[in-house]
């Protein structure tokens, strides 16, 4: 088994869908339940992660660290998971569940680099 | 934890009744937007951390949190409730002042003058039971719209122009004013209105419409909490709420279909519902007055005590039907009393009384006034005068489970006839 991050990207319009009204709040948190829950009993999960603050710092230098996320960044970063999978493919196919989706998100897959040595 | 039924939904109304109380009403979009941010706060760290044990006070604890980042961030430049607003200028007493505005008590109370607000005379009585659909029940624009079959675009307008002119009130009605006792009526009537929504209407899925039904009742209840609210006629609409919604379960059939009272299998209908009815409708009977909410909740006392159609004691019924014709006559309430009064005398008489309704022209759009027809004929005998009423019925019909349940009742009479 290999270990993959998830990470979970929204656009300020997949946030709205997902939490315009107290109801449409409420399915969402239902339908994020369901999924984690989902990969945790078929033993896909191995750290539900964190969620991310919107705002930040972007340092690129002494002088330069500005506030971020960018505001005119068209999709944020809000969160990430730990799964495990046996392969890339795997790993994909597992994150098709992902709520995010539904709402104009997306999730990033990328492959935790195995360090052999 | 299991994340419970409606929980955003019914926070919502709660969260915004704090906030409004530091913020004050004209800052009733920020008291919004901070609810939705302590929703989207609960989505990222309730699904890694998992539901928390009280997750009401975890949502109160962040917008509380939120509303004293924003007094201090912003006490300068905007005014915020003329009712606190010295409080919140000094650290000594921001604090505590929203600490109060959280605490159960204010809630409930806080929640009790924003239904007076949104039942302001001059905004028409849709926009008002809209108002209190959104801001106290946290329907967003689109349930609301499916909820009352409008488009959401005319719900948004509504909601959009309801909230312009609370917004322009400086502040929340005041339920020591002196228009409380006529405001009071108009917050009884919306209720009212919300709960005929959910439990006549032709709109919407069943769902929605018992959701309807009984966020009114939730509402009344608060009203009931209160002193200055509560009283016989409040009691009074409690009940009738209870006994109606207690036969909510058995209101649509197993296919979805409405079933008449008639057909209803009494065994299913809600027995905690029915007696708390029945003790609001003895609160009710302590004052002088007897208002329409008294009768209504009397005629559903007496279907509620009633073991079968048989049993039922449709001559006191068609003495509350007189009452409410002398109180406040309608076509619909002579229709109502002369369907009593076929169930007890026989359908000859009913088709009479029927025929004899003042105003029945109003009648003539209503698909249950041509259903109506179509029973007595049905029991007197004349299936195809009955079939007649009913494909007329049918035609008037104003939702597809109306307009099934009219057919079949049409083609009920088509069997009988051959038969």
């Amino acid at each position: 088994m290999s270990q993959f991050l998830y990470l979970y990207r929204m656009t300020p319009t997949s946030r709205q869908n997902a939490m315009g009204t107290p109801e449409a709040a409420q399915q969402s948190m239902q339908k994020w339940m369901t999924w984690l829950a989902d990969l945790e009993t078929r033993g896909h999960l191995k750290d539900r992660g964190q969620p991310l603050e919107q705002g930040g710092k972007v340092v690129k230098g002494p002088k330069a660290v500005s506030d971020g996320p960018y505001a005119e960044a068209k999709d944020v970063i809000g969160g990430y998971s730990i799964v495990e999978a046996r392969d890339i493919d795997q790993a994909v196919e597992l994150s098709q569940g992902c709520p995010i989706l539904g709402g104009g998100g997306s999730v990033e897959v990328r492959p935790v680099m195995k360090m052999d040595y | 934890m299991e994340l419970s039924e409606h929980l955003f939904r019914r926070e919502s109304g709660r969260l915004i009744a704090a906030l409004t109380r530091i913020f004050g009403v004209h800052n009733l979009g920020l008291a919004e937007d901070v609810v939705q941010d302590a929703f989207c706060r609960a989505l990222e760290v309730w699904k890694v951390r998992g539901v928390p044990e009280n997750p009401s006070g975890w949502l109160m604890a962040v917008a509380r949190n939120r509303a004293l980042d924003i007094i201090r961030r912003e006490r300068t430049a905007r005014m915020f409730a003329p009712e606190v607003a010295r409080a919140l200028e000094s650290e000594w007493t921001l604090r505590p002042t929203v600490d109060e505005a959280f605490a159960t008590s204010t809630i409930r109370d806080e929640q009790l003058r924003m239904m007076f607000s949104c039942c302001h005379p001059r905004l028409p009585r849709e926009t008002q039971v809209a108002l209190v659909l959104n801001i106290l029940c946290g329907f967003g624009a689109s349930e609301a719209a499916n909820a009352f079959l409008t488009g959401r675009a005319a719900m948004e307008k509504r909601l959009a122009r309801g909230k312009k002119a609370l917004a322009n009130a400086s502040r929340l009605f005041d339920l020591q004013d002196a228009e409380f006792g006529s405001r009071l009526s108009a917050v009884r009537h919306a209720l009212y209105l919300l709960f005929n929504e959910g439990y006549h209407s032709a709109s919407g899925g069943a769902a929605v419409r018992s959701e309807l039904c009984l966020e009114a009742l939730r509402l009344t209840r608060l009203l009931l909490m209160a002193p200055l609210t509560a009283g016989p006629e409040t009691s009074a609409l409690a009940a009738l709420m209870c006994l109606h919604a207690a036969r909510l379960p058995t209101r649509v059939d197993a296919a979805g279909d409405l079933s008449p009272l008639l057909a209803q299998d009494r065994s299913r209908w809600d027995r905690s519902l029915i007696d708390e009815g029945r003790r609001w409708l003895e609160h009710a009977a302590t004052g002088p007055d007897v208002s329409m909410y008294h009768l209504e909740a009397a005629i559903a006392a007496v279907h509620a005590e009633a073991p079968s159609v048989e049993q039922t004691d449709w001559r006191a019924i068609v003495r509350l039907y007189d009452l409410m014709m002398a109180i406040s006559p309608s076509p619909v309430v002579a229709l109502n009393r002369a369907i009593a009064i076929g169930q007890c005398e026989g359908p000859e008489s009913g088709l009479q009384v029927l025929r004899s309704i003042a105003d029945a022209g109003r009648l003539r759009t209503y698909p249950f006034y041509a259903a109506a027809l179509g029973e007595f004929e049905l029991r007197r005998g004349d299936a195809r005068a009955a079939r007649e009423h009913f494909v007329a019925a049918a035609a008037l019909a104003r939702s597809p489970s109306e307009r099934r349940f009219l057919d079949r009742r049409a083609q009920d009479c088509g069997s009988q006839s051959i038969a």
